[in-house]
């Protein structure tokens, strides 16, 4: 296992790499500086700000030196001072990771406890009306766009029920709630979110779960056990479901960047000051460094996914630890 | 039985992206309005017989504004899945063919790509340029051309080693000619589905990207700025964000039914 682990890491190296290089490419493919905002767009500015202001980004330097630099103080995750208010970038996606990974986590665990056994259903009652409902909710989860499924909740149980809040992560009389009441708070204000966030995977996830479910069940181990006279739901959840549960692990890792991707535009719409709705706002600002620093923090944080998954995926199956040896 | 079903659900999404190239090719006929032709005495007026679809803020007919924006929705959705399937066949088959070296750095490149959430790389891209048509069809492109790659690269380590591969080298056939005369035209199959369905992905990104206000920009109509004015007037005038969602719903779920419908045709193997 831990031989495992130790080629994986070895592995991310380069990928490490190629996403540093790229997030500061995107950066470089900007006609002019990136600090033309600041100066020469800014009549006020004097020449010696100018300088000033393109050396500490280091733009006097070439560009194989700039990477360098760059690369030096982004382990250290020292992504510079936002353009915006002069904080350090770190600072400021620091304090909105912990919101929207909540909101993610939360949508993970949904998508498991609605997907899988949506998809187990589907694969165990296949052709029936269940599957075809099913079927039409995978396409429509895949073909609705999340921004519009958002508004029409938002809508419904925000505005015509009012069950909801719409904006926000909670309350303005957060600081005098009980503790059971601070959760219920942030529940409440994230459900809608974590659903929106949910709904698009949910779908995904239940067929591949299906088709990997029916996979395994046309195994000769399944009739071994139906053989032994076991109950169907015995073999349906003792014997198959582990198998069929691997190939949806890799998926559920793959989906990871979609989820983070998608925080964009749920975290804007509800005004959740999260990771996304950071992105957003230095975007419309044109705020390049807290632009890299986001976009580098969000694919290492699939990076990380993408080796909890793998992980998981190796402690499920001992053939891929063991026998990729070659 | 089956096969009916699936053929009515296929048959059902050709009509509407029939219906919807259409309206993007005949606009100007199709639409009672002016896309953009302001209206201040009709503002937020619902669905009657003179709009059948209600005006917006403006006074702008909404249907007039949708019929419009297929055009922008459609040409998006085209050109970007063409960018994506050019760049995943040019990587996909290079690797697949050359093997080795190359093989490793180009499928490294790919997952590196992968690693990216998608939406914060195309937010990046356009906030570096400027959020253009063109530079949205690009950007869209450039970052959808993955599965493509993996797909066509798939494909060719299979038929690399054929006979009739085999049988053009010997006759002295180079390496290009051997990629486009030979393998892509065989793996062409598993490409034409993924195209169909990643239309379907391209149209729901430029939607996306033009409600946050980083795409399509105002006053040309897209699907998604229409969406823009309807979270503004969310629990006052429900056509402004019900017609054009369903539009685009429905648009990329006829792509998806039709993408699965290729599936089922061109590979029967994994008929189930």
């Amino acid at each position: 296992m831990l031989n495992y682990l130790a080629r994986r890491l070895i592995g991310l190296i380069p990928v490490f790499f190629g996403i540093t290089i790229i997030s500061f490419f995107v950066m470089h493919l900007a006609p002019g500086k990136p600090t033309d905002l600041q100066t020469s767009l800014n009549p006020k500015i004097t020449y010696e700000a100018r300088v000033r202001m393109e050396k500490l980004y280091g733009l006097d330097k070439p560009v194989h030196v700039q990477y360098v630099d760059w690369l030096k103080r982004f382990v250290r995750l020292d992504f510079g001072r936002s353009f915006l208010d002069d904080r350090p970038v770190i600072d400021k996606i620091s304090e909105r990771i912990p919101i929207t990974l909540l909101i993610n986590i939360s949508s993970l665990l949904l998508i498991f406890a609605i997907g899988i056994p949506l998809g187990i259903l589907a694969a165990v009652k296949r052709h029936t009306l269940r599957d075809k409902l099913t079927t039409v909710f995978v396409f429509i989860g895949f073909s609705t766009p999340e921004f519009w499924l958002a508004l029409l909740l938002m809508s419904l149980f925000g505005i015509t029920l009012g069950w909801l809040p719409i904006s926000g992560i909670k309350s303005l009389d957060f600081e005098y709630l009980s503790f059971a009441g601070k959760v219920l708070d942030v529940a409440r204000h994230i459900a809608l979110p974590v659903c929106i966030a949910a709904f698009g995977s949910l779908a995904g996830i239940s067929r591949y779960m299906r088709s990997s479910m029916i996979g395994v069940i046309g195994q000769d181990y399944i009739r071994t056990a139906r053989a032994k006279g076991l109950r169907e739901s015995q073999v349906v959840y003792k014997h198959a479901l582990k198998n069929a549960l691997l190939p949806v692990i890799t998926i559920i890792g793959l989906s990871i960047p979609g989820l983070i991707g998608g925080s964009v535009i749920f975290e804007s719409i509800f005004a959740i000051p999260g990771m996304g709705r950071l992105f957003y706002e230095s975007v419309m600002a044109r705020d390049y460094a807290t632009i890299m620093g986001v976009l580098s923090i969000g694919a290492l944080l699939t990076l990380l996914g993408n080796l909890l998954a793998d992980v998981a995926y190796s402690y499920a199956d001992p053939r891929i630890r063991l026998g990729s040896k070659e | 039985m089956k096969e009916f079903i699936k053929n009515k659900m296929v048959f059902a999404g050709l009509l509407f992206i029939a219906v919807i190239l259409i309206f993007a090719v005949l606009a100007p006929l199709i639409a009672p309005y002016e896309p953009a032709a302001i209206d201040t005495k009709n503002v937020l007026s619902p669905p009657s017989i003179k709009h059948i679809f209600g005006t917006d803020t403006l006074g702008r007919d909404i249907f007039s504004r949708i019929v419009y924006g297929s055009r922008i929705s459609l040409s998006i959705g085209f050109i970007a899945v063409g960018i994506a399937v050019l760049i995943g066949l040019f990587f996909g088959s290079v690797a697949g063919y050359y093997g080795g070296i190359l093989d490793s750095v180009i499928m490294r490149f790919v997952d590196i790509m992968l690693c990216f959430p998608t939406l914060f790389l195309i937010l990046a891209v356009i906030a570096v340029l400027e959020p253009s048509i063109f530079n949205i069809m690009a950007v869209i492109g450039a970052t959808s051309w993955m599965g493509v790659a993996r797909l066509v690269r798939a494909e060719v380590l299979t038929l690399r080693e054929r006979e009739y591969v085999l049988a053009s080298k010997v006759m002295g056939a180079r390496a290009p000619w051997i990629i486009l005369r030979h393998l892509i035209p065989n793996a062409i199959g598993p490409v034409l589905v993924s195209a169909t369905l990643g239309i379907g992905g391209a149209i729901l990104l430029e939607s996306s990207l033009s409600f946050l206000g980083i795409g399509v920009q105002p006053p040309t109509p897209s699907w998604g700025n229409i969406l823009m004015d309807g979270k503004s007037t969310l629990g006052v005038a429900w056509w402004l964000t019900i017609f054009p969602g369903v539009f685009i719903l429905l648009t990329v779920l006829a792509y998806n039914l039709l993408g699965e419908g290729l599936r089922d045709l061109l590979e029967p193997r994994l008929r189930r």
